[in-house]
């Protein structure tokens, strides 16, 4: 359902990105990259609203002519981008809602395992069994239909 | 850029406007009518009513009006809408014709006159046979007009004209040429406007009642156009949302067509004209969202219209101008006051009007891929007679036919090859680059800057494409250091693997090097074999050979390259390139490291290099040299290999100077410190590394400071936060990560080794000359030269301690302000080994309270280091703090000579003074004399000599003396008599006998004198004896200047047995001392 499945640093630096294999990936990498423009503006915008009220959903981030990317901020400015077929009418807020909340329960896991080191990037770090939860549970979401 | 066929017409974009002619105007030779040309047409404000004038001869042939259509049954529309129709309402086929005629009321030859203004206006009734076009009559006329009414012969020749014009009263104007000129043309112009309306409104209704004669199965085509045709005369009028009305209309019929392939370029064309209009009207009436609505309703429907697979080109040319056109609306819209946002700003629609400029260079490409033999055919199926189309939208070749079978399909073929032909010598990413750039200029506006550098990227490749590679390396080098400095390196490497190639075909040196020092470094994302490649390329490079080509490029241009790179060869010169890392990623890693944080000057200054390759092979530098702040340092650090430029490759893993990919080099360095550094930073500014050699080629990679480059400082944070263990390495090497960049170190003093001891007495007492012995011993094996000694109060202090705080050298003479606090610089000479030498130092204390005290030792010692003679400044300190004590408090008190206490003295009643010291001294004192100054109120009764001369006192003793005083009266002073100073000189009982005596001088208290008129005094004699006679004498004194009666009794006590008077009443003079006597006998009892 997903095409593409990013996760990014605080410093916006990527943390982690997968798109499906047959696309041209670079292109993916260019349009999570841009879409931290609108992440970015939306954070500002947010300001310092009451932490436990603000919603970590940040919606539509910009339609392009084939997909759509939607991005998701944690607390700590750890930012989830998803790009998602234009065509793909099944998925509507709500499912991408609770798509990023999965996500966002996978990284936490992530973050929990004392051998890793937040900040690194989580394919590329050493330890396989480390990222191995994760990277499933990004393919479960990139292959699974609607 | 001249117009393309993509390009919209002019008159679709253009905003419509009235069309009024005007007749009988000569602006070349007439002033007169060239001033009402120009105040028809010159400065035309906003304001104004919108009308386009032109100027025609009177006998001016206007379109010729085909005859009216009585019955559409037998009528085949040929195409939706002809080319030259708005052009024709806009420019050629006016709503109203104004005849300009010069004429007075009160002209005498006005028959003739009139007669002629008629055949004017029938001549142009003429030539508009047909249409529905107005005629009006402006005359112009010399003299101001009267007031409606009152000028009779005016309104019966206006009758008359408008009757022999055939004219009703409301086209016939007066443009009187008076002053007001311009105020006269806005009224006639408007009333210009009003017929220009009811025109075109009339041109609507002619238009709308051709509907009830269509039908739906032949007709098709003609629905559209007269919705198209109504909606645009609507705008004409100035009605624009009738006319948005119709045009959506129109929009919704023209996507009932029957789409064939035939015919869909026709469809799309005249859809996009439509929607060009609609989104053009929805901006005007500030309805953006309508606007966006329908553009994306627009491409969602023609997205899938792509028509003749051999031309799909020509679809994604028509999709990329309507995302332009769209943009350009937008754009519009903004600079007329709309407010755009991040995510929906015209950038979106450029920028996807971009992509599809490139899907049509894409599909151009492979469609028109025809062989050089291919001829354009001939005749040329493009050209038409008339050198335009009819329709908009058709194929030249088969204009006006509707049928959906090809009837001739061999002149289908060639026109089909002709476009393709055509489209090859198109520039594609001329149209690309400039659709980029404007998209690129919105994303800036909004505050999108990684959008902007994605297109600029995208910019950059096309004009790589375009073999532009001097543009393409500029655009590309711009925005690379915002892909590094947010570590994304997938797609910097992308981009860097653009730039190498760009650097190649151009044969530029240093950019080549550059950009392979990165790709082979640990941000790039290449695989192994390509970074091999490429790090082979470099290695040629550096021994001045061509690189092999880039994959992937143009044969052409890497042809040309292959020539740049040799004709480079033969230019051999001055080949050395610096670059400095600390903006990208090279693919050496360098960290710098001091030993310490600081060293003494006798001792070698030590720090290591570690150089770390993330090649994939061996590679071999042929200098490191490190620079200093202090650059007489640089010559120590230098590592130099004489290799020659071949042995790059032959010996790799040999030597010091060659980097084994992922294993850490270390490299010490060891120099010696100047002395005159001491007490300064020694900085590394930067470490220098060659690689390759002078001979050949050299690049020299420059890290400032201690190293570290574009990607160091986020790792290092990275290794800071990490808590993973990491594994054990052999004893020689480290983890890069563990090593922390240590780029300066302070140069500090040689340790002394001399010893300085205080010896004191503390607490120093007030203004004693305090006395402080420094002992200085060397321990130094040789001797030490220019032993200087600082001594006093220690700088920093209260500044009020300064000024009461005095130093010398001499104990034997009391110091004065003039003495200063701190003694510098003293010099004292020189010390063997094992040596010691003593100095007194005396220390004046002004006020009590606590002082620092610093003893500073500086001397000269020759050490070696490293097997060089230095001559190093050492020197130690010592502080102390010493209490000052007041040395003895004093009481003075007044009492009677009887000893009795007293709050105020009598004036010539003699008082006693007495003065107690308390010595409050830890140490004993010697008061080695006192001495009493009396005031001159005061007078002495005896002598007044001291009576605790070189009296020795403990702590807590205390020494009294008793002085016998008299006041003589004074008056009433108030606040009392001064009394005088009481002085002590005394010493520590412990000092020198050359130690001067301190004087401490007491003010004493004042006193309150009182007059008293009468004193008496008895003289008693000190014992009695029992049973004998006591006697006992009373001295009355009269104080006052008159005679008191004074009257005395005497009250013997029991004890005592009475004799004399026991009652006396007397006079007593004033000043005048009376004696009395009387005897007692008493006895004691026990």
């Amino acid at each position: 359902m997903a095409v593409c499945i990013a996760v990014i640093a605080k410093e916006n630096y990527p943390l982690y990105i997968r798109s499906t294999p047959t696309e041209n990936e670079l292109r993916f990498h260019y349009m999570v990259h841009t879409s931290l423009d609108v992440v970015d503006e939306k954070i500002s915008a947010m300001g310092k609203a009451l932490v436990d009220q603000r919603e970590l959903y940040l919606g539509l981030l910009y339609p392009t002519e084939d997909y759509k990317v939607y991005g998701y901020v944690t607390n700590s400015k750890v930012k989830f981008v998803m790009v998602v077929d234009s065509s793909n009418t099944a998925l509507r807020d709500n499912e991408i809602r609770s798509m990023f909340r999965k996500l966002h329960n996978s990284y936490t896991d992530v973050m929990c395992n004392p051998f890793y080191n937040p900040g690194d990037r989580i394919q590329s770090s050493g330890s396989v069994s480390l990222s191995r939860a994760f990277d499933n549970m990004v393919t479960s979401m990139m292959i699974q239909v609607c | 850029m001249s117009p393309t066929q993509w390009d919209l017409p002019v008159e679709l974009c253009c905003r419509p406007m009235a069309f009024v002619t005007l007749t009988g105007l000569d602006v070349v030779y007439n002033a007169v009518h060239r001033a009402v040309w120009d105040a028809f047409c010159a400065n035309r404000r906003a304001d104004r009513v919108p009308i386009s004038f032109k100027v025609l001869p009177g006998d001016h042939e206007y379109p010729k009006c085909r005859p009216k259509r009585t019955s559409y049954e037998w009528y085949i529309p040929k195409g939706i809408l002809k080319t030259g129709w708005m052009n024709k309402h806009l420019n050629l086929v006016p709503a109203l014709v104004v005849v300009f005629y010069e004429l007075d009321w009160d002209e005498p030859q006005w028959k003739e006159k009139q007669s002629e203004c008629a055949t004017r206006v029938e001549i142009v009734r003429q030539s508009l046979q047909g249409r529905n076009t107005k005629v009006a009559v402006v005359l112009i006329q010399k003299k101001t007009p009267l007031p409606p009414g009152e000028d009779v012969i005016a309104s019966e020749r206006a009758a008359a004209l408008c009757n022999a014009c055939e004219l009703s009263g409301k086209s016939l104007f007066v443009l009187p040429h008076t002053d007001h000129l311009v105020g006269y043309i806005i009224r006639l112009e408007n009333a210009f406007y009003e017929h220009a309306q009811t025109y075109y409104y009339t041109e609507i209704r002619r238009v709308k009642s051709h509907k009830e004669f269509l039908n739906k199965t032949t007709h098709q085509l003609l629905f559209v156009r007269h919705q198209f045709k109504i909606a645009f005369f609507s705008e004409l009028k100035q009605d624009t949302q009738n006319a948005l009305k119709n045009y959506r209309t129109a929009y919704n019929l023209v996507h009932e067509l029957r789409a064939h392939e035939t015919n869909i370029l026709e469809i799309k064309t005249m859809a996009g004209f439509i929607n060009y209009k609609i989104c053009r009207l929805c901006f005007q009436h500030n309805t953006p969202l309508d606007a966006i609505a329908q553009f994306r309703k627009h491409i969602d429907l023609c997205k899938k219209k792509i028509g003749s697979a051999e031309l799909s080109f020509e679809h994604a040319a028509w999709m990329s101008k309507q995302f332009q056109a769209f943009g350009d609306l937008f754009d519009e819209a903004i600079k007329l006051g709309l407010t755009a946002i991040q995510t929906q700003n015209p950038g979106f629609y450029y920028q996807q009007a971009a992509y599809y400029a490139q899907e049509r260079k894409q599909l151009a490409k492979s469609l028109c891929n025809h062989e050089a033999s291919v001829m354009y055919p001939n005749p040329d199926p493009l050209e038409t007679q008339t050198g335009v189309l009819d329709f908009y939208g058709q194929r030249s070749w088969r204009q006006g036919i509707l049928s959906f079978d090809l009837s001739d399909p061999e002149k289908e073929k060639v026109g089909v090859l002709a476009i393709q032909l055509k489209e090859r010598n198109v520039a594609h990413s001329e149209i690309i680059i400039t659709l980029l750039s404007n998209a690129v200029a919105q994303f800036k506006k909004y505050k999108c800057p990684r959008m902007k550098s994605h297109l600029m990227v995208q910019m950059g490749e096309e004009y790589y494409y375009a073999k532009d590679y001097t543009k393409a390396l500029k655009l590309l080098d711009y925005v690379m250091c915002d892909y590094r400095s947010e570590g994304w390196w997938t797609l910097l490497t992308s981009i860097l693997t653009t730039a190498l190639k760009c650097s190649y075909l151009m044969a530029q040196l240093k950019d080549y090097i550059t950009y392979s020092l990165e790709l082979l470094g640990r941000a790039s994302t290449l695989k192994d074999d390509q970074k091999s490649r490429i790090e082979k390329n470099l290695i040629n490079v550096l021994m001045n050979e061509s690189p092999d080509p880039e994959p992937d490029c143009d044969i052409f241009a890497g042809k040309t390259a292959q020539k740049l790179w040799a004709d480079r060869i033969s230019l051999a010169g001055s080949n050395i390139f610096t670059i400095g890392v600390q903006d990208f990623v090279p693919f050496v890693q360098c960290k710098a490291k001091f030993h310490a944080p600081s060293f003494h000057v006798d001792v070698p200054v030590e720090f290591d290099i570690y150089l770390k390759a993330d090649c994939p092979h061996p590679i071999r530098f042929s200098k490191l040299c490190v620079s200093f702040n202090n650059q007489e340092y640089n010559q120590f650090c230098v590592i130099e290999e004489a290799s020659k430029a071949n042995e790059v490759l032959e010996n790799p893993t040999q030597g010091k100077m060659c980097l084994v990919p992922g294993k850490t080099r270390k490299l010490l360095f060891k120099f010696v410190a100047k002395t005159e550094d001491v007490g300064k930073k020694i900085e590394i500014t930067s470490v220098d590394l060659a690689l390759g050699n002078e001979t050949g080629r050299c690049v020299v990679l420059n890290w400032q400071g201690g190293g570290g480059d574009a990607a160091s400082s986020q790792e290092a944070l990275q290794a800071a936060r990490s808590f993973k263990r990491r594994p054990k390495l052999p004893d020689n090497e480290v983890h890069w990560d563990s090593i922390i960049i240590q780029a300066s170190t302070m140069i500090i003093s040689r340790v002394p080794n001399i010893s300085v001891h205080l010896q004191h007495e503390p607490p120093a007492l007030t203004n004693e000359m305090y006395c402080l012995v420094v002992t200085v011993q060397s321990h130094e094996k040789t001797q030490i030269r220019d032993v200087k000694l600082t001594a006093g109060l220690k700088p920093g202090q209260d500044a009020n301690l300064t000024q009461k705080t005095h130093v010398t050298l001499h104990g034997t003479e009391l110091c004065d302000e003039s003495y200063p606090a701190l003694l510098t610089d003293i010099p004292v000479g020189d010390l063997h080994p094992g040596e010691q030498l003593e100095k007194m130092l005396y220390v004046r204390c002004g006020t009590v309270g606590s002082r620092m005290f610093l003893v500073y030792v500086s001397y000269l010692i020759n050490t070696t280091a490293e097997e060089k003679e230095i001559v190093c400044k050492c020197h130690k300190d010592e502080t102390v703090t010493i209490e000052t004590v007041f040395p003895f408090d004093v009481a003075v008190k007044f009492v009677s000579t009887k000893f009795e206490h007293l709050e105020r003295v009598y004036a010539d009643i003699p008082f006693l003074l007495m003065t107690d010291l308390l010595s409050a001294s830890p140490w004993a004192l010697t008061v080695v004399s006192s001495e009493l100054q009396l005031a001159p109120s005061m007078t002495t009764v005896d002598q007044l000599e001291s009576q605790v001369d070189n009296v020795v006192l403990q702590t807590g003793e205390s020494a009294s003396e008793c002085f016998c005083l008299r006041c003589p009266s004074l008056g009433n002073v108030e606040g009392g008599v001064a009394t005088g100073h009481y002085i002590i000189s005394w010493k520590r009982t412990s000092a020198m006998e050359n130690i001067p005596v301190i004087r401490t001088v007491i003010t004493l208290p004042h006193v309150i004198v009182e007059n008293i008129p009468l004193h008496v005094n008895a003289d008693l004699p000190s014992f009695g004896r029992v049973r004998e006679s006591l006697p006992v004498k009373y001295h009355l004194q009269n104080k006052t200047d008159f005679v008191q009666d004074v009257e005395i009794s005497v009250e013997p006590s029991d004890a005592f047995m009475f004799s004399g008077l026991k009652q006396i009443r007397l006079p007593a003079q004033a000043f005048y001392s009376y004696q009395y006597f009387c005897q007692a006998t008493g006895s004691t009892h026990g």
